[in-house]
């Protein structure tokens, strides 16, 4: 039986710098600003009424999605639960298609039948988008039993939050794929309170790395606000899934700024608590910092920063100008002809 | 220059209280400030700018009870091109008329043509089902059998036999006990185009699974706006058995064939089984197959052809007659049989009509045994209210006011939790002396 280990990366900025290239940099600081400008436009077309039901922004949460993105093949697969946004975009879905769904138009990615909690995108290996908390943990271990059925050499990257991390079907979940030794990475996206339960008051242990241990899958706690720790930590969770030794956990301990929904107030953590973690953690500002110190100028950021505006603003002029879906499109989409 | 509009902060809400101001005019704000606190009816809630730029006017003042969603609070002098979109952008009322409920399904073909004289075989319910399993495993490799006991053990009733042997521990898996996990397992491998069967060694026991079945296989295809494919087959005996009680002992036939996206199979005898099965097996959708237990060590007479597929949808004419339509499903088909061949013998000549698939519903069958005879009579293991008689009996009701005779009658387990008691058991389920007083009940004999 494997050990379990655990261990807590912590990326020196100056340290790692070396190991990551400019382009790398770049790349990271685009995708996070982009998942950042893309919710807080969704969060005002919510205001604006433009956008229903339920609405969960990934802002703050950006390294994770981002970093394990960096650490993925092609072929790959990725599945959470309803905070989705964030992951659909670091796999490369189109913004006009995510947007356009969030609106409920034809131009969405599921045609507007899905909304924000339900995308899904074969092309770029996302597989949902789940309404229901911790069903994403055994779908996803069955995207891996594809995968090891197939023997493609893919893993199955399943994201789930500390919420989640309660529900039985995980440990189900692990157990299978321990048994089985299926490549399968849970990514336990641990952002201190599902919905307004802190970790602690809802959890006997709190150290989520090892909700594994009893079936032997390693497992690490990560700074999921550094995004060459998730990187890092991902490439090493991946390579021992791919090579068959089976699942392997990270806990990503990350934070998200808003509340749990566009409805909640999140009075269940102070102000201070929030804007501490936004004025030390901030996982935009640590990659930005290190772009300076590699010599990148404001202007070039500036200009990163422009290009990531204009796609959202036309993700948002998509989103309002695509039809709404055809009534017709009531009754397509219920059966596949046999 | 940017307006910024009073958001909504719940989908429910039209206006609210500014009470606060946390920025003045000439401010720079930069995206993700918070720049203003708003009162909901429920509660105190920021708002962010969204653009970037120096604050020109704030148009509503702090304390402003009743702002109406979507006016403008303030404007932001510079920034790019306007954020803010035209309120009047708002999706409208649902304006055209939902269009007619399309058919779920094309029209159900006709059972294969079985030439006359063409050899049978006789054979269990059991092994056609197997037989079923291994003829569809050997056709596609993406076909494979995952749940407790189908490998080593055979199968807890021997459904699996000899296909470990045959396919091997890479196609023939045994679980743990752990029904959600193991469906979610089969419903995740199902989107990447695998072809899982998974059996559940009752449908007792799905009720762990139900979520996964409903949430993550029925509407998958919906939610994605057609990509996610998830053709799945979740199998295993269903109903009553014997002297097992009220939780092993359940007919979930209404359960799931209410539900959009499933295709839901009630095979009676060895030829449904087998027939059904297989189609279930090709067919692109997630199949409920609900087999059973008493019916397993059954032998029925089937065609003995190669590859023997039937339509799901398509209902069974399984007993010819004039005067009364007798619907059944599952093993009540049996029990309308001998009803059938009793009332016979009183000169009440029934039909009997196997529904054999409950999703799509085979109403046409239906309606034209119900036209030919003008009376009707539904026969199901489940409970009454909400039933698969209660839906026939509205569906036949509505398309056939004027064609019946009398008022359809519904025969149904009792409305209590199965006992264990053999007299109190007997006394719960349907009976063929029950078939035989409703059919007596709507022919006025």
């Amino acid at each position: 039986m494997a050990r379990a280990a655990q261990k807590d990366s912590k990326t020196d900025s100056g340290k790692k710098l070396s190991n990551v290239s400019r382009d790398d940099l770049l790349k990271y600081y685009r995708q996070m600003v982009l998942i950042r400008r893309f919710e807080e436009r969704a969060g005002q077309l919510y205001g604006m009424g433009l956008i229903g039901g339920f609405c969960h922004l990934y802002i703050g949460q950006e390294a994770v999605a981002v970093g394990m993105e960096a650490a993925s093949k092609d072929g790959d697969q990725v599945i959470t639960g309803y905070r989705d946004h964030g992951h659909m975009l670091a796999a490369g879905m189109d913004p006009n298609a995510v947007m356009a769904e969030l609106t409920g138009r034809s131009g969405g990615s599921s045609k507007g039948k899905g909304g924000s909690m339900h995308m899904f995108d074969i092309e770029t290996g996302f597989f949902g988008g789940h309404g229901i908390v911790g069903a994403q943990v055994s779908l996803g271990t069955g995207l891996a039993f594809a995968d090891f059925y197939k023997q493609n050499g893919n893993v199955s990257f399943t994201y789930f939050g500390d919420g989640a991390a309660n529900q039985g079907q995980v440990y189900e979940s692990f157990n299978m794929a321990q048994l089985w030794k299926l490549p399968v990475v849970y990514v336990i996206e641990n952002n201190e309170y599902a919905m307004g339960t802190a970790l602690a008051r809802a959890s006997a242990t709190v150290n989520l790395s090892q909700r594994g241990s009893s079936f032997g899958i390693p497992g690490e706690t990560v700074d999921g606000m550094d995004v060459f720790a998730v990187k890092e930590a991902a490439e090493r969770a991946a390579e021992h899934a791919r090579s068959g030794k089976g699942p392997y956990i990270l806990e990503m301990k990350t934070y998200r700024y808003r509340g749990h929904s566009m409805s909640d107030p999140a009075k269940y953590r102070s102000k201070e608590e929030v804007d501490e973690v936004k004025t030390t953690r901030d996982p935009i500002d640590h990659v930005k910092t290190m772009l300076q110190q590699a010599g990148v100028s404001e202007d070039d950021i500036k200009t990163i920063d422009n290009e990531i505006k204009a796609i959202v603003l036309e993700a948002v002029e998509f989103a309002q100008t695509s039809p709404e879906p055809d009534p017709s499109e009531l009754y397509t989409d219920v059966y596949l002809e046999a | 220059m940017t307006d910024i509009l009073m958001p909504a902060l719940s989908p429910t809400m039209e206006e609210g209280t500014l009470s606060k101001w946390l920025v003045k005019v000439g401010d720079t704000v930069a995206a993700g400030d918070v720049i203003a606190e708003i009162e909901t009816d429920k509660a105190t809630m920021e708002v962010e700018a969204v653009d970037e730029g120096k604050i020109e006017a704030l148009l509503i003042e702090a304390g402003t009870e009743g702002v109406k969603v979507n006016s403008v609070i303030a404007r932001l002098e510079g920034g790019t091109s306007s954020a803010a979109p035209a309120p009047a952008a708002a999706p409208a009322e649902a304006k055209a008329e939902a269009p007619a409920a399309a058919p779920v399904a094309a029209k159900p073909q006709n059972d294969p043509e079985i030439p006359e004289g063409t050899p049978t075989v006789r054979i269990t319910v059991r092994d056609a089902l197997r037989d079923a399993m291994a003829e569809e495993m050997r056709r596609d490799d993406k076909v494979f059998l995952m749940g407790e006991e189908v490998a080593q053990y055979q199968g807890a009733y021997k459904v699996s036999r000899g296909l470990l042997e045959e396919f091997g521990e890479r196609r023939v898996i045994d679980t743990p006990i752990t029904e959600m996990g193991f469906a979610g397992i089969g419903a995740g491998a199902a989107m990447t185009g695998l072809k899982p069967i998974i059996e559940f060694m009752t449908f007792n026991f799905a009720m762990q699974a139900i979520d996964h079945i409903l949430n993550s296989s029925a509407k998958t295809l919906y939610m994605s706006g057609g990509q996610i494919k998830s053709s799945i087959v979740y199998r295993g005996p269903n109903g009553a058995a014997a002297r097992v009680g009220a939780q092993h002992s359940q007919d979930y036939s209404a359960w799931y064939a209410q539900i959009p996206g499933l295709k839901v199979i009630a095979p009676y005898d060895a030829a449904d089984a087998k027939g059904l099965l297989k189609a279930a097996i090709r067919d692109p959708n997630p199949v409920v197959f609900l087999e059973h237990e008493m019916m397993y060590g059954l032998e029925f007479d089937i065609p003995d052809v190669e590859d023997f597929v039937l339509p799901i949808g398509k209902a069974k004419i399984q007993r010819t007659g004039a005067d009364v339509t007798i619907v059944a499903h599952s093993r009540m088909v049996g029990f309308a049989l001998k009803a059938a061949e009793q009332l016979a013998a009183e000169g009440i000549d029934a039909e009997v009509v196997n529904l054999r698939t409950l999703r799509p519903l085979d109403t046409d069958t239906v309606i034209a045994s119900v036209k030919k005879t003008n009376r009707l009579v539904t026969v199901e293991e489940g409970w009454g209210p909400m039933g698969v008689g209660a839906e026939i009996a509205a569906r036949v009701t509505a398309e056939a006011f004027d064609d019946l005779d009398a008022p359809p009658a519904r025969v149904h387990q009792e409305d209590v939790p199965m006992p264990y008691a053999a007299n109190l058991e007997a006394l719960t389920v349907p009976s063929v002396e029950k078939i035989i007083a409703a059919v007596k009940q709507v022919t006025y004999k």
